[in-house]
């Protein structure tokens, strides 16, 4: 059974096609990476997999269970979890507190009003855990709107995967870092998605190769391959139809 | 925030009526722990859950009008002990029924669509309360007696002091309960959702369902409050769920300071101050209490909170000292402005009214509203206390950005 799986997914926004007819198959385990050129649809492609838009023809399944047309909050608590190409945290908020509001419902507190947060042992130690993953420990009461923009970004990854989803989706992770900043951020997610299905959208070739088990190539709405990172860089299709020279160059990078 | 900041609060309500004693001070302490609790309640909704309400009263004023109504009912039947201590509880559940009737339909939505309907439903609200004076008495309102039961130990709740206690006693209660909310996961989720709402559906949460809860939790509280008043003034009447009183708690808790679970406190102390104070000195106090507010929302959108909170900051690390000389200018010249502007806000409302007499008494000046010298003399005031006010506030930032860089460089 797959962890994810896309049938015939459609999308328009008016007339404008944007989405036609995806169909992608994802292993539980998998890293799967989604590259395509700008404007090719990769991040729609993630809105309608998260709940955040509607489609407007197909399915989506999600180990097994067809999570077509529900909304974000019900897709997330079937352990599926995102994170943003534009860091979307609660900038108002400590570094911990925002781990901490990626945890609890994962661990059932829900809209409780007679649980006291500080006596919560469990989410706080995985709030502490994720903040040692994350490498923010000593950042860890700072208002999240003043961290760095490296920081932030680590904080979208930990706040994503904080609540223990199974299948985590995450939206350019390395976009505007610098070479340092990148390489620790591929370790970080090389680390956070042990044991989970990975699915990415990145422009850095580099980082695709290095992580991904298989990649998917998206034009104009539709995946023109789907293979493993030898065969993508084989493939004729892809090279014409996207970055052609460019691919073959950071492959070897 | 640990418990000694709770202790002390108890002794300082517990002490305050013999630290201001007589009968005004013990009103106005009464009508302030009242305000306390229902601007703590409408900080829950603005602080910390992000929703601008311009219908809160509609909650504490129906709290209100249940329990005129339940002690009028005790009134005719019962002969037992009062139970009006407990009574705020009958306010406090009709708060939340309400809270969950309105709420449903206000917080559908966030932002500038949840304003527009408060201030809907608290006009509907305020409509109907008019137009079922059978129930709500109309204009003229629902008037009780609280003494009405056997007292319990000699306390017939009919001397105001017994009032004010039992007012502190769950004033004290209800801030306790509201800050221990805050440390709840719905009480965090409830800024989460204010800090970003897509976000929070994306870690497993249904926003509009954050926003109900804490809406129904604020509305108990308001409820508790509006209960309280009743209590306090033995009438209710359509002005307890009227826009006035709604955009009354809303002034008090931003001028407060909503960033902090203690600005509303120091808010509503404030805005008592304002209403029932100054309103005995100067039938301009609305004026006074408008530009106050205009000033805060402009200079301290953290409200007074906010400027105590960077005194103690200051104060800890020790260089409160160097801030002496240019606060003092900055409130010399506050002052002169200040005397200007009463000289002519004072001027104006005694010739706009008729009826009242030219003849005023201003810092012990015997002034007449007529002489063309109080104006020039007011005006000349003004006008340079704004320009040392200029003067004065480019000192203040130089300093404390002086300061703050010492200490940046003390840190590193």
């Amino acid at each position: 059974m797959s962890a994810l799986e896309l049938r015939d997914v459609h999308k328009s926004f008016g007339s404008t096609k944007i989405i036609q007819g995806v169909s992608l198959s994802i292993a539980p385990g998998e890293r799967h990476a989604i590259i395509g050129p700008n404007g090719a649809g990769k991040s729609t492609l993630f809105n309608l997999v998260s709940g955040r838009f509607p489609l407007t023809q197909g399915s989506i399944h999600l180990n097994g269970e067809d999570i077509t047309g529900l909304r974000p909050f019900e897709i997330n608590r079937k352990g599926l979890s995102r994170s943003f190409q534009v860091t979307n945290i609660f900038h108002n908020l400590t570094v911990f507190e925002n781990l901490r509001c990626a945890v609890l419902w994962a661990h059932g507190y829900k809209y409780s009003f007679w649980h006291r947060l500080a006596k919560l042992g469990g989410v706080n130690r995985r709030a502490e855990e994720v903040l040692q993953k994350i490498g923010l420990r000593s950042r860890a009461g700072v208002p999240a709107g003043t961290l760095s923009y490296a920081e932030q970004r680590a904080l979208e990854i930990g706040v994503t995967i904080a609540g223990g989803a199974t299948v985590i989706l995450l939206d350019e992770p390395t976009a505007g870092m610098s070479r340092t900043e990148t390489a620790h951020a591929v370790e970080l997610i090389r680390q956070v998605s042990q044991d989970k299905t990975l699915v990415m959208v990145e422009h850095d070739m580099g980082v695709v190769f290095d992580l991904a088990d298989r990649i998917s190539v998206l034009v104009y709405g539709e995946v023109i391959a789907t293979g493993t990172p030898a065969e993508i860089r084989g493939n004729a299709a892809v090279q014409e139809a996207y970055l052609g020279t460019s691919l073959a160059q950071a492959a070897h990078a | 925030m640990g418990k000694t900041i709770w202790i002390v609060t108890a002794l300082v309500m517990l002490a305050a009526p013999w630290a201001f004693p007589g009968g005004f001070a013990l009103t106005l302490l009464t009508q302030m722990g009242t305000l306390i609790i229902f601007a703590l309640s409408y900080n829950m909704l603005l602080g910390q859950g992000g929703m601008l309400s311009f219908g809160h009263a509609v909650y504490s004023g129906l709290g209100a009008y249940i329990t005129v109504h339940a002690l009028n009912a005790i009134g005719k039947s019962w002969g037992w002990v009062t139970p009006l201590p407990l009574l705020p509880l009958v306010g406090g559940f009709a708060g939340l029924a309400f809270g969950v009737i309105f709420g449903y339909v206000t917080t559908k939505k966030a932002g500038t669509t949840f304003a527009m309907i408060s201030l809907g439903i608290g006009e509907l609200v305020y409509a109907c309360v008019l137009m079922f004076p059978g129930f709500f008495g109309g204009e003229a309102g629902i008037s009780t007696n609280r003494t009405v039961g056997q007292p319990l130990f000699g306390i017939t709740f009919g001397p105001s002091i017994q009032v004010y206690y039992l007012v502190a006693a769950w004033c004290f209660a209800c801030m306790v309960a509201m800050y221990a909310l805050t440390q709840t996961p719905l009480g965090r989720m409830a800024n989460a959702v204010r800090d970003n709402p897509e976000r929070a559906e994306f870690v497993g949460y249904d926003t509009q369902k954050v926003r109900f809860l804490q809406l129904v939790l604020s509305a108990f509280f308001a409820g508790i409050s509006g209960a309280l008043s009743c209590i306090n003034f033995e009438i209710v009447s359509a002005e307890n769920v009227s826009a006035i009183r709604s955009g009354g708690v809303l002034l008090a808790a931003f001028i407060g300071g909503i960033p902090f679970f203690f600005g509303p406190v120091i808010g509503a102390i404030v805005f008592i101050f304002f209403v029932a104070a100054l309103s005995g000195f100067t039938k301009a106090w609305l004026l006074y209490l408008g530009l106050f507010f205009c000033i805060m929302v402009l200079y301290a959108p953290g409200g007074i909170a906010s400027l105590f909170l960077m005194q103690i900051g200051l104060a800890r690390a020790g260089r409160l000292r160097r801030m002496a000389l240019p606060y003092a200018l900055a409130a010399a010249a506050a002052l002169v402005a200040l005397a200007g502007l009463i000289g002519l806000v004072e001027s104006v409302y005694r010739l706009s009214d008729v009826t009242s007499d030219p003849q005023m008494v201003l810092f012990g000046l015997e002034l007449n509203a007529k002489d063309p010298a109080v104006w020039i003399g007011s005006g000349l005031l003004l006008a340079c206390g704004l320009l040392a006010i200029r003067f004065a506030s480019r000192t203040v930032v130089a300093r404390w950005d002086a300061v703050q860089q010492e200490l940046k460089g003390a840190s590193a």
